[in-house]
Parts: structure tokens; C-alpha cells; sequence
């Protein structure tokens, strides 16, 4: 194969009784790249990320990640193997500081036990303190250089979003999901966090796919953009052909302004 | 920065920087003060008895384990007597004359040729408190997978299931292991058999002189190794997990926090320390019976957690001291006040009618409870938003994550 893919979803499906949420979809993410996943409300995209987490058991289909098949294991397995996320309406440990819920993205990669943590032995104490430290730093990186000590739920809008991508960094992704990333944001905060995206990628060598409505993001971030419909897989290719894509048009537009 | 942070952590825990050594010596010399206390004017009355506190702090200690499991973690356990009955019968069976086929002695201090198995106290705590953990891993694995009201119910069932066992527990297939309906007595004492020949410790606490005092003295010890425990592992990575898990379990399974053991360990650690209290109690009051672990216990304890304030250690551990006062002590010295003052009045046959409307009231005008945990306070002000996550009933339509944003 002549690109590396770090995952590779083939004819997935998934049924919630007769709705068919998503319609044997095949699907590729070269890695190092930035995927969009676009589509009109209620395409299945969500769901899909879903899947891709564990949150949701596929009807049927595979998903290999990295080489290893990731259908039926739970949330924290494929997490633990590397694809971290953030939710389309924030999810955040609200009443944890901002330190503390990046803390909690890094438990998979921390060892501290029981016995361990009752007697603070000194590597456990060590471990405690370089993570807290390291969670500082993922703060400040995501754009968070202050108030690390308040509770979650009383930052900003804007810092909810940003913690939410410091959490799902601190679980050391090598495939970053971003669920609308940027709703909510104003113009400029979402022309910082583009830039944050790409910078992201390139610091820190990951994948990411994001689902995302705002077309200036998805064309301007994206090197190939997916489109669903109805849970079908439509449209794929880079951004100035999924432009010019005649269904993906109409999925958005309607029939006729294609013409 | 980060021993600035964890320093103001440690003063978090404690209300205040004295607060706690003060109230740690008043309770390691209260055996002491019981005494001249006891003749004050007006107060005098309500003092317990060093012997009433002993129970108090065993009641506490399963409460302070209990707040693992519902504060932490918030799993609601409604059967939590399930874990004081098997720590009180795990002392039963390892140090009384129970099993009276096998003699086996270790480090105990009765007699060489009594009958059953007699370990000594120390090993025999331990052991209950693994015991227990083990009951407590048993139970949780099945039913840790239901969510709040689901586990609720389950758990209720299984502390209605444990006391029925144990009461028919005299023969499984010929084989007695609980004794039944009788109960395991007399179980042997705590003591001191090596050290005490060498200073003034006792070799058994039962036939000491003072008796009441040093089973005083190791039930707070006891008490305080529970709290420091508890306060250790709310302020480490597991301690982390449960928090996250209360808040929003999906995001802590998709943070990498896995749910089942994560779960699982909160049940187990709770169950320990009912297991060494219970196990502990058994021994002061020299028996295990099956009228000891009814439903009522379990929701007692609740009541402390919920009194005190759930996820808080201080508060569940004055809360659990209050309300064991009022059960074991206060409400009949009131009682008895009130019939002295020529009413018939006995306010221990409503005990837990009262212990409703304490609760009621603190739910009214301080839902927090006593010393609110830091986080709880702002949890209850605010509300807190939840879905559902392994609910097949929410599977089929869309979860509010997916609703018309897709």
C-alpha cells in the first residue's frame, strides 16, 4: 500500500432499530493527515465518532486503528491505545479544576496504585508531581496559561473548549477527534484554533478528524474531507473537489442549485 | 508552584491547620476526661460512655468507607450491612470456638486447649477487611454494569440476601457456618499476648482492667488509619477516576478510565474498611448475630454520609459520630430527661423517624451536609448534567449529545 494508513474502517454499519445511522461505510485516515467529517444534520456523524470510541458496538464492519482491530472494545481500551476525543457539547469534569481533568486524561498512561498512593511512596509521589507539571504545560500549549486552579465549569466558553482538547491531549493521542470544535467560538477564536489544529499535528506528529459545520474551518485545516449522508458515505477527495462535487451539493443545497 | 498547590490541598482536607490535632488528642484522652466530664452541670448527663464511643466509632468507620463508595465514586449502595456481617463473621469463624472440630492456635492468647480455630485479633482484622473486599469484588462485578437507581435496587438486594444467609446458615449440606438464628459467640479478644509480657499491656482486652479503654484506644487508632487511607486515595490517581466517574461517566471512559475496575476498586476499598469494623465490633461485643444486620443499618449508615456530606471525609466522620451518638446514647438520656420531667415521652422508639427528619431538615437547608465536600457544594448549587451511557433504552433514539446538532 502506498499510504500509511493509521486507520481503516471497512463497510461499517450500524442499525438503531430500522434507522440505518450508518450505511457500510468504508473509510481511510492517512496518518499525519487532518480528515474532515462534514455532512447535513442528522448524516451520522456523530455516531460514527462513536464507534470509532467504543461508545457504540458497530451492527457490523471493522475498524482497524493502527493495525489493531477496535470493534467490541470498550472506551478505555482504544483509548489507552491512542485516539483521544472531545464532545460536540462539552463534557468537561465540571466541578475538577482545569488541572485536575487533564489529570484525569493522562490516568491510562500513569501507573500510581493503591498501596502506592496510600503511602506516597517516593515514585509515586514523583509521578504525581512531574504530571501535574506536565499538565500545566498541556494547558499553557492549548492556550490556557491561566487559572489551572479553577473549577472547570467556571471557565469561559471558549476555555471549556480549549481544556477539553488539553484533556483529550494529556491521554497522548496518536489520532486527535474533534466533535465541532470550534461551535460557539467567534471568527477570531476560531481562526486561532485552526492554526491551533495544524500546529498540533505538526508538534506532536498526530492524526486528526474532525466533524465540523463552519466550511471556512473544514476547507481551511482539512486535506481530505468525507461526506455522509443519511449515513452514507457520498463524496471523498480533497477540499476543491468535494467543492465542486455535484451530490455533495445537493446534499447541502438541494436539488437544482447544482445546476 | 506544585508544593504551593499540594500544601494548599492538605489545609483543603482539614478544615483548619489546628483543627485536627486538637480534636485527635481530645480523642485519644477522652477515656480520660470521660470522667470528670460526666459531673458537669446540665452536660454531665449526655456524656457517653467510653464503651458507647467504642460502637460510635465503629459505626463511623463503616461510614467513612461507605463515603468511598457513594461520596467518591457516587455509586448508591443500599446494602452495605452485607460487608459489616461477613468482616463480623470472618472474626467469628477465625477466632471463637465455632468450628469446634479443628484446634489451631496462632498468637492468640486463650487457652491452648480450647476448640475451634483462635488467631489472634490483629491477623483476624486484616483478614476481615480482605475478606470483605473479596465479597465486595463478588457483588460489584455482576451489578456494577446498572447505573443509579438499577444498582440501588440490587444492592439492596443483595444486603437483604446476606443476613438471610447467615441466619440459615447452620446447615450447608450438614456443614455449620454461621451458627444460624444463635449466632457466633462468645468471639475472642483483642490483646497484646507477646507484648504483654514484657510491659502493662494487656494480654486480653475482655478480662483487662480496663477493658473499655483499650478497646477505645485501638478503635480510633483504627478510625484514624481509615481516614488517612480515605484522604490518600481521594487525592490520587484512583481517587481522580471515581471523582471524574461521579461527574460524567462517559467522559471518564472516553479519557481512558476504565469503568468497571474503576468501579469495582471503590467497592472493594469501601468494603474493607466495613469488614475491619465490622470484624472489630464483633470482637468488643464478644459476638456475631444475625439480628445485628438488618436493612436499617445500611441506611443508617447512609444517613451519616448524607448528614456529614458525601465525598467529605471530616463531615462524614461528625456526621457518623453524631448520629451513632443519638442512637446509642443520646436519644435515651433525652428520653429519660423528658420522662423525669413528668412527660411520656420515649423518643428512642421513634429513633429513626427522627433520624428522617434530620435528614429531611438537612436537605431543606444545608443539602451539602455538615462540612460539605469542596466540589459537592457547587455540584448541588448548579446541578449536574449526566446521559446515560451502556442504556440500551436511550440506544435506539438519540442521546442529547446527538439531537439535532448531527
Amino acid at each position: 500500500m502506498a499510504v500509511d494508513n493509521l486507520v481503516e474502517v471497512t463497510k461499517l454499519r450500524k442499525e438503531f432499530g430500522g434507522l440505518v445511522a450508518t450505511d457500510d461505510v468504508d473509510f481511510v485516515i492517512p496518518r499525519g493527515s487532518i480528515v474532515a467529517l462534514i455532512g447535513p444534520n442528522g448524516a451520522g456523524k456523530t455516531t460514527f465518532f462513536n464507534q470509532l470510541t467504543g461508545v457504540y458496538s458497530p451492527t457490523s464492519g471493522s475498524i482497524l486503528f493502527d493495525g489493531t482491530e477496535v470493534v467490541h472494545l470498550p472506551p478505555h481500551a482504544i483509548t489507552a491505545l491512542g485516539v483521544g476525543r472531545t464532545f460536540q457539547n462539552i463534557r468537561l469534569f465540571a466541578q475538577m479544576s482545569a488541572v485536575e481533568n487533564v489529570l484525569v486524561g493522562m490516568h491510562c498512561r500513569l501507573q500510581g496504585g493503591i498501596i502506592g498512593s496510600i503511602l506516597r511512596t517516593r515514585k509515586v509521589k514523583r509521578e504525581e508531581e512531574e504530571a501535574r507539571d506536565r499538565a500545566r504545560e498541556l494547558l499553557t500549549y492549548s492556550g490556557l496559561p491561566r487559572r489551572h486552579d479553577d473549577r472547570a465549569g467556571n471557565l469561559p466558553y471558549g476555555d471549556q473548549r480549549r481544556l477539553e482538547v488539553a484533556r483529550a491531549l494529556a491521554t497522548e493521542p496518536k489520532l486527535l477527534l474533534l466533535d465541532e470544535p470550534t461551535a460557539g467560538m467567534n471568527p477570531q477564536e476560531t481562526a486561532e484554533f485552526t492554526a491551533f489544529v495544524r500546529r498540533v499535528r505538526d508538534d506532536k506528529g498526530l492524526t486528526v478528524l474532525l466533524i465540523e459545520h463552519d466550511m471556512k474551518v473544514v476547507m481551511g485545516v482539512s486535506e481530505r474531507i468525507t461526506v455522509l449522508e443519511y449515513g452514507a458515505k457520498i463524496a471523498e477527495g480533497s477540499p476543491s473537489e468535494i467543492q465542486s462535487d455535484e451530490r455533495v451539493i445537493e446534499a447541502y443545497l438541494g436539488r437544482g442549485a447544482a445546476a | 508552584m506544585s508544593s504551593l498547590a499540594s500544601r494548599a490541598k492538605d489545609l483543603r482536607s482539614s478544615p483548619n491547620k489546628w483543627v485536627a490535632p486538637a480534636v485527635i488528642l481530645l480523642g485519644l484522652l477522652y477515656p480520660f476526661l470521660e470522667e470528670p466530664l460526666s459531673t458537669l452541670p446540665l452536660i454531665g448527663d449526655f456524656m457517653p460512655s467510653t464503651g458507647t464511643v467504642v460502637v460510635m466509632i465503629a459505626f463511623t468507620m463503616m461510614a467513612v468507607g461507605l463515603n468511598i463508595v457513594v461520596g467518591y465514586c457516587g455509586l448508591l449502595d443500599l446494602g452495605y450491612v452485607a460487608f459489616y456481617a461477613v468482616g463480623a463473621y470472618t472474626a467469628g469463624w477465625l477466632a471463637s470456638q465455632h468450628f469446634e472440630q479443628v484446634t489451631f492456635h496462632f498468637g492468640s492468647s486463650v487457652d491452648n486447649d480450647q476448640v475451634g480455630i483462635h488467631v489472634t485479633m490483629w491477623i483476624v482484622l486484616i483478614a476481615a477487611g480482605l475478606l470483605t473486599m473479596l465479597a465486595g469484588i463478588v457483588i460489584g462485578l455482576p451489578t456494577l454494569r446498572l447505573r443509579g437507581d438499577y444498582l440501588a435496587i440490587v444492592t439492596l438486594g443483595f444486603g437483604e440476601i446476606i443476613p438471610q444467609v447467615v441466619r440459615n446458615g447452620d446447615s450447608f449440606g450438614g456443614f455449620n457456618l454461621t451458627n444460624g438464628t444463635f449466632g457466633i459467640a462468645p468471639i475472642d479478644s483483642v490483646g497484646f499476648p507477646v507484648l504483654s509480657s514484657i510491659a502493662f499491656f494487656p494480654e486480653n482486652f475482655q478480662t483487662s482492667d480496663n477493658r473499655e479503654r483499650w478497646y477505645y484506644l485501638i478503635a480510633f487508632l483504627l478510625l484514624l488509619f481509615t481516614i488517612f487511607c480515605s484522604v490518600r486515595l481521594r487525592d490520587s490517581r484512583l481517587g481522580r477516576a471515581w471523582i471524574a466517574i461521579r461527574e460524567d461517566e462517559t467522559a471518564a471512559a472516553a479519557m481512558g478510565v476504565p469503568l468497571m475496575k474503576t468501579k469495582t476498586w471503590a467497592y472493594a476499598l469501601g468494603a474493607f474498611f466495613g469488614g475491619v469494623a465490622g470484624a472489630y465490633y464483633a470482637s468488643f461485643k464478644s459476638g456475631a448475630f444475625p439480628a445485628d444486620f438488618y436493612f436499617n443499618i445500611s441506611v443508617f449508615l447512609l444517613c451519616m454520609v448524607i448528614l456529614g456530606g458525601m465525598g467529605s471525609i471530616w463531615g462524614v466522620t461528625v456526621g457518623g459520630m453524631i448520629l451513632a451518638y443519638l442512637n446509642f446514647s443520646g436519644l435515651s438520656t433525652i428520653g429519660s430527661k423528658i420522662q423525669d420531667a413528668g412527660l411520656n415521652f420515649d423518643p428512642t422508639k421513634y429513633q429513626f423517624g427522627i433520624y428522617g427528619i434530620i435528614i429531611v431538615l438537612m436537605m431543606l437547608f444545608r443539602p451539602t451536609g455538615l462540612i460539605p465536600e469542596r466540589r459537592h457544594k457547587v455540584e448541588f448549587e448548579e446541578g449536574v448534567h449526566d446521559t446515560p451511557f451502556y442504556d440500551v433504552q436511550t440506544e435506539g433514539s438519540l442521546t442529547d449529545r446527538d439531537r439535532g446538532n448531527d
